[in-house]
This record gives C-alpha cells, structure tokens and sequence, in this order.
C-alpha cells in the first residue's frame, strides 16, 4: 500500500485514494472543431511513461480533492504533488530516493 | 529421561514432560521443544518422505529454512495445518502430528518405487512426458500428477479459527531479534524512537539462544538476551512482538507481519484469535534477519541424520538434544568446528572431521584438534548409508589428479554439515533493494536500499557477533528520527571463525551413484542441474523453472546458492552473471485466514439495509442482493413461489396500488449558481428551460459516448437539483461528476452532496395512487392539473417533511415519496395503512423490472452494457439537440455511432405465445444453423408479462427498429424459438395511464 | 404524535468503549471563502487552512473535511430547517451548498484507553496522540466503510457513517474489540 502526497493532507495510505490516470490531458474547449483523428487522440492515447510520470489522484477519502503527483512508474516513489490548475512542477526535485 | 537428552542446560523447562503423538504414537517431549527437537529427543529422525522421489527425509534444520521436516499438526477436523516445518512448531500438551507424503505408512512407502523408477523422472519430466496421447491427459496424467503433487492436505472443512487484524505506526520496526536486532532496538529506543521489534521465533535472541561461549557486556549471551529483552519490554516507546514473522515488504515500508497467536497453546481460549496481521508502516526499517547455514551438495547428503552443524548446534545447546552417539562433521567453515566441540563436550563421540578446506588453522579448529577429533583437509565425501538412517558415511582426499585418496568409510547415526553463510537478504529484496555479490563472503548482501530501510548484522555479511552487534548500534541510533542520547557501547567477543563456505557439489559429487541433493523439498539433485544447463538453459530464472528448484513452499532458501554455483561452474560463467532468482512474499508460508482477518461470513463485506428492510423481512419479503443492498424482491403469500406472487403483484399495481421501497437509488444533491450549467454539461438532456417543480429523465454519458447512467432530475429551485441515479451506479456517478467539477470545470459554482441515504423513497404506483395518498399528503394538491407527470414538491407527508415526486418507472401513475430515512419506516406503515382500503400491495424487484420492462424502459448494465448509445437504446428523444456540447456529444457524433445496423433496442414476442425467451440468449435471422452462426443481437430481458398473458423481452438487434414484423429466430437449449419483432413499449404504448 | 414522526434509527450495539450517539442535525456545507467567513460568524467552522482540525464551540461543532467543505453538527434539538434558516440568512448571495444531511449518517462514539487500538484494527492512519491530536478530523476508511473520524478528546473518537454502513461498522469494532477488551 503507497503512501499518497496529497496537497492537502499530506501522506496518506493507498485505501483513501482512487487513481485518475494521466495528467493534464485538458478537454477541449469545442471538442466539435477536432475531427475524428484528433478526438481519438484526447480521448484513448496516453504516454504510458516508463519513469516519471504526472498523474491524476482522488483524495476520494480524504478531502475529496483531485490532485496531480508525480510518481516514477519504475520504482513507485512519489517526487511530490501540486493541486489542480498548478503548473507540473520542474523536474529538479532531485533522484527519487 | 530419554538417552538423547542431555542431563542439564539448554532453555527447556525439564520440569514440564509434555505428551504427543507422531503419526499416531505416543512420545514425550519437554516444555520448550518444538516438535523437531522433542522427535530428536526420542531418537527419531525419519519425519517424512520427499516429493517426487519419496526418499526417507529427516531433519535438516532447526529453524524457518528448514526444506525438509515437514509434517502436518491436527488439532481437529477442521484444523488441521499441513506442510508446517517441525522445526518451527512449538510443543504443546497433546500435539498431533502426522508425517506428510506416504503410504500406508512412514516406514513403508510404496510411493519410494518413484526413487528406482527416477531415470523416469528427470528435471523437465513434466514438460515431456506427458504431451501424448492427447486423450491421455485428463484420464491418467492429470488426476496421477495431482495425487503426486503438492505435500501436505488441507482440510475440507471451513476454517473455524478466528483472525485478528490491525495497522500501526513507528519510527524503526526492527526484524529479528537476534544480536544485531536487539542491539539495533536498545539503540533506536535509547534515543526516544517508536520501536517495534519483531522476531518469528517463541522468544528474543535468534543465534545466542544456542551459544554457550559468547559473552556480552560481561554476561553470558542468555543472561544479556534477558537484559535487553527486559530494557526493551520496559520502554513505554517499544513494541516486542514474538512468534511473529515479517513475511512481506511492501512500497514505502509497509511491512507484513503475521503474528501466531494460539498455536504453541494445547488448549487455546475459545473464540481467541488464532493470528494477528500487522500492517506496519514504519519512518525507517532495520533488518536483522541473519543468516542461514548452507548444506553441502555430496552424493546420499538427504538420509535422515544428515543435518546442518549450527542445527545440531541448536539441538543441543538450546534444546538439551543429542543429535546422534557418534558424528561426523563435513565442513567448510570453522563455525562447524564449533558443533562438533560442543557436541563431544556433550559426550557424543566426533568420529571425525572431513574439511573440505586444503589448510586448516584458527581458534575452533586449534580446539578440535587439541580435543584429539581427527581432521580430515581437502577432504570431500563419496557418499553415504543407512537405511531410514545414515549408518556411515564414505570420505576421501581430493588429489590434484582429481581422484579420491585416502578413502575410508566411517561409521556414525549422524552427520553435520557447515557449508557456509547466506544472509538472508529476502526481505531486502522484496523491498527493490539492489543486492551485489560479495567475493569475499560468496554471498549476495545488500547493496542499495529502495527505501529508508538498511540491514545489519548477519544479513549484510558481519557474522562475527561483536561486528554484528556494533552493526546493530549504529543501525537503530542512525534510523531514529533524532539522535539526542549518547551512543550505547556494547562489549562482545565470541570465539573467532572463518566462515567463507563452500558453494556447489563437493568434489567428485557427479561421479557418485548415489543422488546429491540441492534442493530436498523439491527433490532437485545436481544432475537435474546438469539436465537443464544441457538443455541450454542459461538464466537462473529459467533453470528455476525447469527443474522446479527453489520453488517449494521454502523458496530455496538452503539450495539456491548452491544451485546458483552448480550452475555457473557447469555454463563456466561468473555466479553474478547467472543471477539470483526474485524473492517474493511470503518469507514463510502464510495462511489465508490471516489476510481474510475479520472480512468473512457477515463482516466479508457491509451488508447495506433500507430503513424499510425489518418490515419488509417481516413480511416475508425474500431479498436479492444489489451490489452491497438487500433488496426485496418479491413479497410471497401463503405458499406463492415467484412466479405467482410475482404475477400477484404486477396485476395489483396494475389495477390498484402497489407499494415499493426505492430508498436505494442514488442521490446527489446538486447546488450553486452553476448547477444547472453544469448538468447542462453533463447530461446528453436540456436542464436550462426545465422549471422549478418539474422533474426530467436523465441520461450521463462517458465521454466515449457510451450510456453510463440514467435517472430522473427534480429541480428543486433555481439553484438546486435533486439528482437520482441507478441503485448500483451512485458512487461512479458522484465520483465522475466530481471529476469534471474539480478539474475540467472549477469556473462553475456548484457543489455535490451524496443524499442516497438522506431519504427515504416510498414509491406508490398504480391508478389508485392518488387515493391513497389523498390521507397521507399534505399541502399541495394533487390533482393531475396541479401536480402532473414528471414534477415535484414540497409536502407534509404522514405528518413528515418531504418531498412527494411525481414519477413512474412502472407506466403507471405513480408517486415516490421522500421523507427523511429515520422516518421511511413509520410513513411506509402509515401508507400501507392507507392502502389498506385500495388493497395496496407491497412489490419487490422482480415486478419493478417486469413493469418497467412492459413499458420499454431501460436498466443501465442490463439492456445497457458499456457500447449503447442513447440512440442504440431509443432513447434520442431525450438528447439536447442544440446544445453546443455535453460529455460524449463529440463521440456520438462519429459515423459510426449513427450507423443503421448498430444494434438498437427492440421488443420480441415469441410467436407461440408461451415460450420464456432466455435472457442472453443470442437472436439469429435464419433457423436451424449450425455454429459458426451469423448471429444479430442478444435477448436482455424476458419476463413473463402479467397484463399481457403472454412472455416479453427486450433485445439489441442490429438495426432492430427496422425490422419491426419481422421473423428472428432466438436459439435456446430446446431448439430455435420463432419470435416477432416489435416495439419495446409492450403496454399503453400511449402513455394514458402515467399522465392520469 | 403520528407513528410516522418518532424517529427510528439504526440498531447498534453498544458497550463501555462504544456507544451510538443520539440524533443530531447534520449539515453538509460547500462553499468559497466567502461564505464560509460568513457562516462563521453565527457557527463554529475552521478555516480553510485548518486541514483536518474541528471548531467546536459549545453543543455545535464544524469539521473540516476538504478546502472548501466542512460538516456542521449541532443538537437535534435545533432542526435542520431552522439552522439552514440561520445559515442562508447569515451567508446571503455567497455561492455556496447547505444540504441536510441529517439522517444521512449517525454518530458513533468509541472511547476510554483501547479506543486507539480498537480503531486501528481497520483504519489505517496513525491514531497516536501526536499524530492525530485532539480535535483531528477526516474521512478515512475503516475496512470497506468509509467514516469520517473526529477525535473529541484524548481516549474519545467519534466515528461518522452512513446509516447503511453503521451495522457493518459497529460490528467490526466489536469484533475488533474481541482481542482487547475482555
Ligand atoms: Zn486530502
């Protein structure tokens, strides 16, 4: 079970959180102006990062808050984590321990 | 007094004979034994017979790693616990053990004819030798290799035992309480640190329970395990927990601990917890976990009597057990010397020393010899006899023509082997930390840690106790989270060893006849190695799996290394480059009544109840469960089955009034400024123009533009929205909603709140309704005029404050009363009452879905199932046509979620009249095919329609709203049913009566 | 009194550690900062920076449950529709959510020196006393329930669920509670 940052509470257990995938992938604003291409393209193509990876979490129970972290896929550790509408932070947070 | 006991010493209680049984007879032990060392006592060493080959086995070890003794303990029907290592079991007042893997009997096996037969049975046998004849398989193959397989039994009936489980916290969780544990532990706890030490063994100490030369701070190694565990038992700070065994390590140092509270008891508190699971999540971790004395591979090493010197060790100095009258130590360490020294201090006669080592010196040595034991160097074993018990043991010199000089056959009832150390670096591999091979100790330590964990002591290659003990200090001072307390000194010295070992087959093993044993639990010899290496296997994991080395419930810990050697030397690669095979939890087998814990029977999950359910059940009301609810679903009387109060109760609200519980469905609270733009968003319908007191059926999309939920709105005022989802679907709903408020759309003002169990849903459905209700509502009318088909308001109702919804979901004019959930049972009575005159009727989920499916509406996840559009599902009436965008317009708008032949709801009604379509059943154009058969769409519900006399259903049909009179052809187990394709509004297709 | 009005709650059990807690009014409340400084100036609520902390101010207390929510509670006594009368005139044209949330839920109370240990045998936070202080509150998960748990005093805990999942609650605590308490 990880130990989640959430940028509310802080660390909590795995249980209290539900995972929402990838990062920053933002609707568009008129998804009628994309074609089909394109949609196809927001709506099931993701990176599949090997490393570090921005993803989205629920402090479902919790706070309730969606939030973005980063975690390295590779090894599970968490290099910290930034609430909705924050930019993705630099990544000069140094190797994951 | 048995003759293999020793007269005094050791830490049994000579004062406590403890009966027990093996196989049925009856032996004495001691209070403090555990069931190897009593056996020992009594001078039995057969305690089983080995997997493939049923070889005669003894016992190896004294502790976890032991891959041989294993043995079955009963205590009753239901418990009995196969596959446990004797070494492990704790002696107890009447302990049962049964001996595994034989037939009839120990002595005599008839099973052993597999060891004559073993040119049969080679590494791989399972691969090859049973791929032909096909048919053979699952008459012979299978149910023979399944009464081959596997050792122990496990009982049939259900586990009776309780299991506890708990989380908790510390600073330093330190594992194993040997030396460098417990050193580890006073330090951690010296600076003020949360300290949990835990140890799978009955008490603190690991090694210094059977060392009788060490001292420590002065003391002998007892009395300074006494103080420590007394110093740590004291700190108000330090948990101590004993017979617990941390078997898993999980991301970001959650450590499993399974804690065996009850089986070292002979008669255990009734309803006591059997186990405890600890879910530890610990700031740092030590590890302490030691190191495992490692076989020797020599030809006939597996006979009863041939045991690892440290165990023998053990058996004597802890226990008070003579191992055997006359031994023969075969060794590669000095820390073997040590055995054979206490043993003849014991009075066993050391018949001689076989060293495999060209030049032996140092302190332990110097001792034997001076104690005039013979040693043999550059010494190797040809091999061994005895029958259900090493007689002798055949022993020679390696020369450098490779031949064996010297060879001389010595007579003994016992043979120790030291083959060297492995640490035991499980844990930390299970942690992701980096292990890296060690020449000098040929051994993988640890290396880099993945976690904020470090190891010390045995683990990491200190072995001599006072480096082990420094190691410890300086472990748990630096993992407390401040260092405040001066550093604690302690003083040890224990005689001096060199320990490097030996690894692989000893020389001249594969010239031998007789079988050398890598791994006894799976019967893997060095020419199964061989095999595999021949085979061109080059990777240890694939070797692993070939031979099955390594993959018996004690993961190879004795044999891995071992193995690992064999297997370079053969391949003439360094042993780092062939690899070590993963470490995975569990470090000894766990059982699965300790991670089931509580969560069984009533408590496996929350059994959810409506605040109508007692009086449901009192009605006799028989319920079906919807994701964790207990729904009724039909109200049976005097002898009805189903069927017929199913039928009972269609034709009541069909005619009268029916009284249903909807409290289940879900409810979400929508409110703020934003809260109609944001359904707007959301749902495929229009919610701007809906008016205050008017209600509207909802459809949610995925953004794939699939249907993800439906149910009905009520705005409640401008600024909030009384929503109502699928009884299962709440919780997604809620969640996703949550998901585009949050991140997609925090421009808008509104805010979610889940009220599924706010109210209470009373729903009255039938032409009678409004009668009935006329007694119970008060402050609004209800006449249709005022309070029409799909609206809402607020009203006294039996004298509660709720809201009274005009909906239907039976085509029915109907009503669903909400009243706040602590008062739905006294306004359910209070209606049913009511009724009473009307001749109300109480229905369940079977008529609702029997109603509704007359009418052709939907259930999400039953006529729905994750690839219908609104469309699909007749259902485009209800989409917002000139809205910009909702979640899943863009996808519905691909051309092929308009094509004509997507599979579109439709009616179907056998032509015969009387045939009950299956639900599932598939839906074909043509009759009498044979498979492979061009198939059009599936049956999703059928029922047996009550106003109707007749059996409907609904179907997804491939371009189904254009066959309407056409002829389909349902295949049931019977033969094809000819059905008719019709509109799914089977009943007052009008809408008449819903608008009464 | 009509048989409708008297107020039938969940059976549970209860013992010297473990009680249910009587009725009480319940609300759910969501909203920005402004409204939230303006219900607090009739109602106890913390801060938006109070992370996981409780106001309480005589028989009514206010929980932090995420940035912008918080869950009221006060006496049955004060009916739900008088305190959200109390709250909107308070609040005014803030943007915010008042539910009644009521009957929603019921109280628990688990106490004396085992509470902290019966507890967590299914919630897997850290419950000592300096990491969840007096006056701590959160949602959180005990088992498959989720609870929102509010530690009211050093050895009280009062634990918050849904009224369907109060049995499931109840009944684990108590099987919980058979290792530790006698
Ligand atoms: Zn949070």
């Amino acid at each position: 079970m990880l130990l989640i940052p959430c940028p509310h509470c802080g660390e909590r257990p795995e249980i209290e959180f539900t995972y929402g995938g990838e990062a920053h992938l933002v609707r568009p604003a008129d998804p009628s102006t994309l074609d089909d291409a394109a949609w196809a393209d927001y709506l099931y193509m993701r990176t599949n990062t090997k490393g570090v990876h921005a993803e989205r979490w629920r402090h479902a129970r919790g706070c309730g808050r969606f939030f973005n972290a980063l975690r390295d896929t590779t090894t599970d550790q968490f290099l910290g984590s930034y609430r909705i509408g924050e930019p993705k932070p630099a990544l000069s947070m140094g190797e994951p321990r | 007094m048995s003759r293999w006991r020793t007269a005094s010493g050791g830490r049994i209680d000579r004062t406590r004979a403890l009966a027990f049984r093996f196989d049925g007879v009856r032996y004495e032990g001691l209070a403090g034994d555990t069931l190897a060392s009593a056996l020992l006592a009594n001078g039995v060493h057969l305690v089983g017979r080995s997997f493939k080959y049923h070889r005669p086995r003894g016992i190896v070890t004294a502790g976890a790693e032991e891959p041989s003794a294993l043995v079955a303990v009963r205590r009753d029907g239901a418990r009995e616990t196969p596959n446990l290592r004797a070494t492990q079991v704790e002696l107890y007042e009447g302990l049962d053990a049964l001996s595994q893997n034989r037939w009839p009997s120990l002595a005599r096996d008839v099973g052993r004819i597999n060891d004559w037969l073993s040119p049969l049975f080679p590494a791989g046998f399972y691969y090859k030798t049973f791929m032909w004849p096909k048919s053979a398989w699952k008459s012979v193959y299978e149910p023979v290799i399944r009464r081959a397989a596997g050792l122990g039994v496990a009982p049939t009936e259900p586990d009776p035992d309780r299991y506890a489980q708990c989380y908790a916290h510390c600073d330093v969780l330190v594992v194993g309480a040997g030396p460098a544990g417990l050193a580890a532990a006073l330090a951690a706890a010296d600076q003020g640190a949360r300290v949990m030490i835990c140890d799978e063994q009955s008490e603190f100490g690991g090694s210094l329970l059977a060392d009788r030369h060490a001292t420590i701070d002065g003391a002998s190694a007892a009395a300074w395990v006494a103080r420590a565990v007394a110093d740590l038992a004291a700190h108000p700070r330090v948990v101590c927990l004993t017979r617990t065994t941390a078997f898993g390590y999980f991301p970001h140092n959650l450590i499993g601990l399974a804690e065996r509270l009850t089986d070292h008891l002979d008669a255990p508190a009734p309803q006591a917890a059997r186990e405890r699971l600890w879910q530890v999540r610990a700031r740092s971790v030590v590890l302490a976990t030691g190191a495992v004395e490692r076989p020797l591979v020599f030809p006939g090493n597996d006979r009863p009597g041939v045991m690892l010197a440290g165990a023998a060790r053990t058996y004597l100095n802890r226990y008070g057990v003579r191992v055997g009258d006359r031994v023969v130590l075969v060794t590669a360490t000095d820390a073997g010397y040590q055995a054979a020294i206490d043993l003849r201090d014991a009075g066993v006669a050391v018949v001689g020393i076989a060293d495999l080592r060209p030049t032996v010196s140092g302190e332990l040595p110097a001792a034997a010899r001076a104690a005039g034991i013979e040693v043999t160097e550059s010494a190797t074993v040809l091999g061994t006899s005895g029958n259900r018990r090493v007689a002798g043991i055949t022993i020679a010199r390696t020369t450098s023509a490779g031949t064996g000089g010297d060879r001389r056959t010595l007579a003994c009832d016992a043979v120790l082997m030291s083959g060297g150390f492995t640490p035991s670096v499980h844990l930390f591999s299970q942690s992701r930390g980096k292990l890296r091979w060690s020449d000098d100790h040929q051994a993988f330590l640890p290396d880099r840690s993945a976690e904020r964990e470090r190891s010390a002591g045995a683990c990491r290659g200190a072995t001599d106790l006072a480096a082990a003990i420094a190691d410890g200090l300086e472990a748990g001072a630096e993992s407390a989270p401040t260092r405040t307390a001066a550093a604690r000194r302690i003083t040890a010295r224990s005689p001096r060893s060199a320990d490097r070992g030996y690894l692989g087959a000893v020389p001249l093993a594969s010239d031998a006849s007789q079988k050398s044993f890598v791994d006894w639990q799976h019967d893997v010899t060095i020419k199964d190695l061989a095999i595999a290496t021949r085979e061109g296997f080059r990777s240890i994991e694939h070797v692993k799996r070939f031979t099955t080395m390594g993959m018996a419930t004690d993961q190879g810990k004795t044999s891995n290394l071992n193995a690992l050697a064999i297997v370079a030397r053969a391949i003439d690669a360094p042993i780092p480059s062939v690899g070590l095979t993963t470490f995975r939890m569990p470090y000894t087998p766990t059982t699965f009544g300790a991670f089931a814990g509580p969560s069984r029977g009533d408590l496996f999950d929350p059994v959810r109840r409506t605040p109508i359910h007692a009086w449901a059940a009192a009605a006799g009301a028989v319920f079906e469960d919807v994701g964790m609810w207990k729904r009724a679903r039909y109200f049976p009387e005097r002898g009805e089955d189903m069927h017929a109060a199913v039928a009972r109760e269609c034709r009541a609200v069909r005619s009268a009034c029916g009284l249903f519980d909807a409290s289940t469905l879900g409810k979400i609270e929508v409110v703020g400024p934003g809260a109609a733009e944001f359904l707007e968003r959301l749902y495929v319908n229009s919610w701007a123009n809906l008016g205050v007191g008017r209600c509207r059926y909802g459809i949610l999309c995925r953004e794939d533009g699939f249907i993800y939920d439906d149910g009905v709105i009520a705005r409640l005022a401008a600024d909030r929205f009384h929503v109502t989802t699928t009884t299962g679907g709440a919780p997604r709903v809620l969640a996703m909603m949550e998901d585009y408020r949050q991140t997609e759309w925090p421009d808008l003002e509104v805010w979610l709140t889940s009220t599924t169990e706010q109210w209470a849903v009373i729903a009255v459905q039938g032409p009678d309704a409004r009668e009935v209700l006329r007694g119970c509502v008060e402050g609004i009318d209800l006449d249709a005029a005022a309070l029409p088909h799909m609206s809402v308001a607020a009203a006294r109702i039996c004298g509660i404050e709720g809201l009274v919804m005009r909906v239907s979901f039976s085509g029915e004019l109907g009503y669903e009363l909400n009243v706040p959930a602590d008062h739905g049972l006294g306004v359910w009575k209070a209606v049913h009452a009511a009724g009473a005159a009307h001749g109300i009727t109480c229905y369940g989920t079977e008529t609702m879905h029997v109603l509704r499916a007359e009418k052709g509406y939907i259930i999400v996840g039953q006529d729905t199932d994750g690839t219908v559009t609104p469309d699909d599902a007749g259902l485009s009436w209800a989409v917002g046509r000139k809205k910009p965008d909702f979640v899943g317009r863009r996808s519905l708008q691909r051309q092929s979620m308009q094509a004509p032949d997507r599979k579109q709801l439709v009616g179907l009604r056998p032509r015969d009249g009387r045939t009950l379509l299956d639900e599932g059943a598939q839906v074909a154009e043509r009759p009498d095919q044979r498979p492979p058969m061009r198939l059009v769409g599936h049956v999703t519900s059928s029922y047996q329609s009550a106003v109707l006399g007749v059996p409907i259903a609904l179907a997804m049909v491939a371009g189904g709203r254009a066959r309407l009179g056409q002829t389909l052809y349902i295949p049931m187990p019977g033969g094809d049913v000819e059905v008719e394709v019709v509109s799914p509004v089977f009943y007052d297709p009008k809408g008449e009566r819903i608008n009464a | 009194m009509p048989e409708s009005a008297v107020r039938d709650v969940p059976e549970l059990p209860s013992a010297a550690w473990l009680g249910p807690l009587p009725p009480a009014t319940r609300l759910a409340f969501q909203g920005g900062s402004a409204a939230r400084a303006a219900a607090a100036r009739i109602f106890p609520l913390p801060d938006a920076q109070d992370v996981c902390r409780a106001r309480r101010d005589g028989d009514r207390a206010g929980l932090w449950l995420g940035p912008d929510e918080c869950l009221l509670i006060a006496p049955a006594t004060t009916g739900a529709a008088s305190l959200l009368g109390e709250l909107r005139a308070a609040i005014g044209t803030n943007a915010h959510s008042l539910v009644d949330v009521s009957h929603r839920q019921v109280g628990l109370e688990v106490r004396g020196p085992l509470a902290e240990r019966i507890l967590n045998g299914a919630c897997a936070l850290d419950l000592s006393l300096d990491r969840f202080p007096v006056g701590m509150c959160t949602r959180t998960a005990f088992a498959k329930a989720e609870i929102v748990l509010w530690r009211t005093e050093a050895q009280h805990f009062q634990v918050e669920v849904w009224r369907s999942f109060a049995p499931y609650v109840a009944a684990l605590l108590q099987e919980i509670a058979r290792d530790y308490v006698g």
